[in-house]
């Protein structure tokens, strides 16, 4: 492939949406009301319209034939590149709120500066994804603060969960090697630098959510190298079920 | 109030429904009519619920990405139904906990059709084309039923449930014109649910226990026997157009009546999955009392952070 390092940080980032939208798309009509379950019904669908818009620039790209339906669901599981952050399970709703605070406060800022790279079609992309993302972490972060200063069982479910994920969060800030060669073309991101604001941003929301910052110096690691945890063969399972039993169709 | 009062109330209420006005929340109205609209329209809106169910359990298996955006529209859709039908509903002075709790504790029915397994993609077609379109022909009169915020929820509920018939139709069509398992699939779908989806429509109208008074509000316009008609009479050209059999050895052109004439439909079943006995009622349930029981202490949080809000609000106006 002309393009290897192009398609491989196009998958990089369209990857994490596809393994978040696939994971609140599990819990449709079993939310906790009518409203959050409207809400992350809403997010999962605009994740997955933002994986179609990176898969079809990236099948443009591959020029192999392969769709985006082939891109996104005919992979083995070493090449899914997300990070391990969003393939992590709904244990309750504290968790699926950390999940996704903890990723939209990335994801709003990684935008933010992908709007600027040099290759029009990935900006354009952040542009029109950039106001949804917003929208995203409004919703997520308003219920950190709920659940995090509202009643006693809801805080100490609410610190479990950022405790447990924090583990995943240093993940987001690595660069592969296709990142590192799109940063030098001016196409990437340098994600390095975003670090320091997002550790800022969201230790502040948890100090408004009186949430401690949880003090870990060892992070999980692997996910933009293809080597998951257990949960992403299950996500797979069901993300890949039509297309293996009825391989070559149209739907 | 004296009772010739009162019967004066109630005759200027039914002249005003005669004259087709509608009848807004804070207007009197007979506890009678409050109460038939209170059941009917929480029955609705817990069958878009109930419903977000089985079409819910395909998001994560739907086959294409182009589908799976559809199929998560398509139930958030029907999660926007419920909101603002239970809305509709708390206009009468009962909240929307109330309403739930009817739904758990079994005193309040939903649409039997959900208590049906959706077992392969080709039901997401199927549960469009058929289930929906059933819906839209219950559903289009009372766009013009005398309770006023009903109607208008009704309106915007009828558009939405018109492009998802479409919907469902168009994955029909693409499985029809497909490989010979995929036109298998879709017939094994349409077999499956033909004969729920015209019970649907209600029972037969010699059985039917609230149409008189319906009619009479408006909250009805056609019979069930009349709209299952329509219903069959306008979806068997659609089976052909798809290619697929209806799975009715009776059915058949009827000249004279210039409609279908169909075969005899199981009420038996119909009368044991309105009971609980259906293959999936236990589950349904299952699904919506653990979800509401599981979310409970997300709720509290939500009001005890509002109520913090508020009063440091408070405090800070001081």
């Amino acid at each position: 492939m002309k393009n290897e390092n192009l398609y491989n940080y196009i998958l990089g980032i369209a990857d994490n949406s596809l393994i978040l939208g696939q994971r609140l798309g599990e819990l449709t009509g079993h939310g906790p009301n009518l409203e959050t379950d409207i809400a992350c019904t809403n997010i999962s669908l605009d994740l997955f319209g933002q994986v179609r818009s990176y898969f079809q620039y990236a099948s443009k790209i591959a020029g192999d034939g392969r769709s985006e339906d082939d891109i996104a669901m005919l992979r083995k599981e070493r090449d899914y590149k997300n990070v391990l952050l969003v393939e992590q399970p709904n244990t309750n709703f504290a968790y699926t709120i950390a999940r996704q605070f903890l990723f939209d406060a990335y994801h709003l800022v990684f935008l933010r500066e992908l709007q600027k790279s040099s290759d029009l079609t990935l900006a354009a992309i952040a542009n029109k994804c950039i106001k949804e993302v917003s929208y995203h972490e409004r919703f997520s972060s308003d219920w950190v603060r709920r659940l995090g200063d509202g009643t006693e069982e809801s805080k100490s479910k609410m610190q479990e969960a950022i405790a447990d994920l924090w583990v995943y969060t240093d993940e987001l800030f690595h660069q592969t090697e296709a990142d590192k060669a799109m940063v030098a073309e001016g196409i990437g991101i340098d994600v390095i630098k975003l670090k320091e604001e997002y550790y800022n941003y969201v230790a502040g929301v948890l100090e408004e959510s009186t949430l401690e910052v949880p003090d870990i110096k060892y992070f999980q690691k692997g996910g933009k190298q293809g080597i998951h945890t257990e949960h992403l063969g299950y996500i797979l399972v069901e993300l890949q079920y039509m297309q293996r039993a009825y391989p070559n169709m149209e739907w | 109030m004296s009772e010739d009062q009162i019967k004066n109330l109630e005759a200027q209420f039914e002249a005003r429904i005669e004259r087709d006005e509608k009848i807004e929340p804070k207007d009197w109205m007979p506890e009678k009519y409050r109460k038939t609209h209170i059941r009917q329209i929480s029955q609705h809106a817990h069958s878009e619920i109930v419903g977000m169910l089985p079409e819910g359990n395909w998001i994560t298996r739907a086959p294409s990405l182009r589908r799976k955006v559809a199929l998560l529209a398509k139930v958030q859709d029907e999660a926007g139904h419920g909101l603002y039908l239970y809305s509709a509903c708390e206009t009468l002075g009962v909240s929307r906990d109330e309403l739930y709790e009817q739904l758990h504790t079994g005193k309040a029915k939903y649409s039997s059709i959900f208590n049906y397994p959706a077992l392969t993609w080709a039901d997401m077609g199927a549960i469009g084309w058929l289930v929906d379109g059933a819906a839209i022909i219950n559903q289009v009169p009372l766009c013009n039923t005398s309770f006023g915020p009903y109607a208008r929820a009704m309106i915007r509920v009828c558009k939405e449930e018109s492009f998802h018939q479409r919907q469902g139709f168009e994955i029909m069509l693409k499985l029809a014109n497909g490989t010979p398992e995929q036109k298998e699939m879709a017939q094994d779908a349409l077999n499956r649910w033909w004969w729920p989806s015209l019970m649907m429509l209600g029972p037969t109208d010699d059985k039917s226990v609230h149409t008189a008074q319906s009619m009479k509000w408006k909250l009805k316009r056609k019979t069930n026997d009349e709209l299952r008609q329509q219903f069959i009479d306008q979806t068997v050209p659609q089976a052909d157009v798809l290619g697929l059999t209806i799975p009715d050895p009776d059915l058949k052109w009827n000249k004279d009546r210039k409609s279908y004439d169909f075969g005899a439909i199981d009420w038996e079943e119909f009368l044991q999955v309105v009971k609980g006995h259906g293959p999936m009622n236990k589950e349904r349930m299952k699904a919506r009392v653990g979800a509401w029981e599981r979310g409970k202490w997300v709720r509290d949080a939500a009001m005890a952070y509002a109520e913090k809000k508020q009063a440091r609000k408070e405090k800070q106006a001081v």
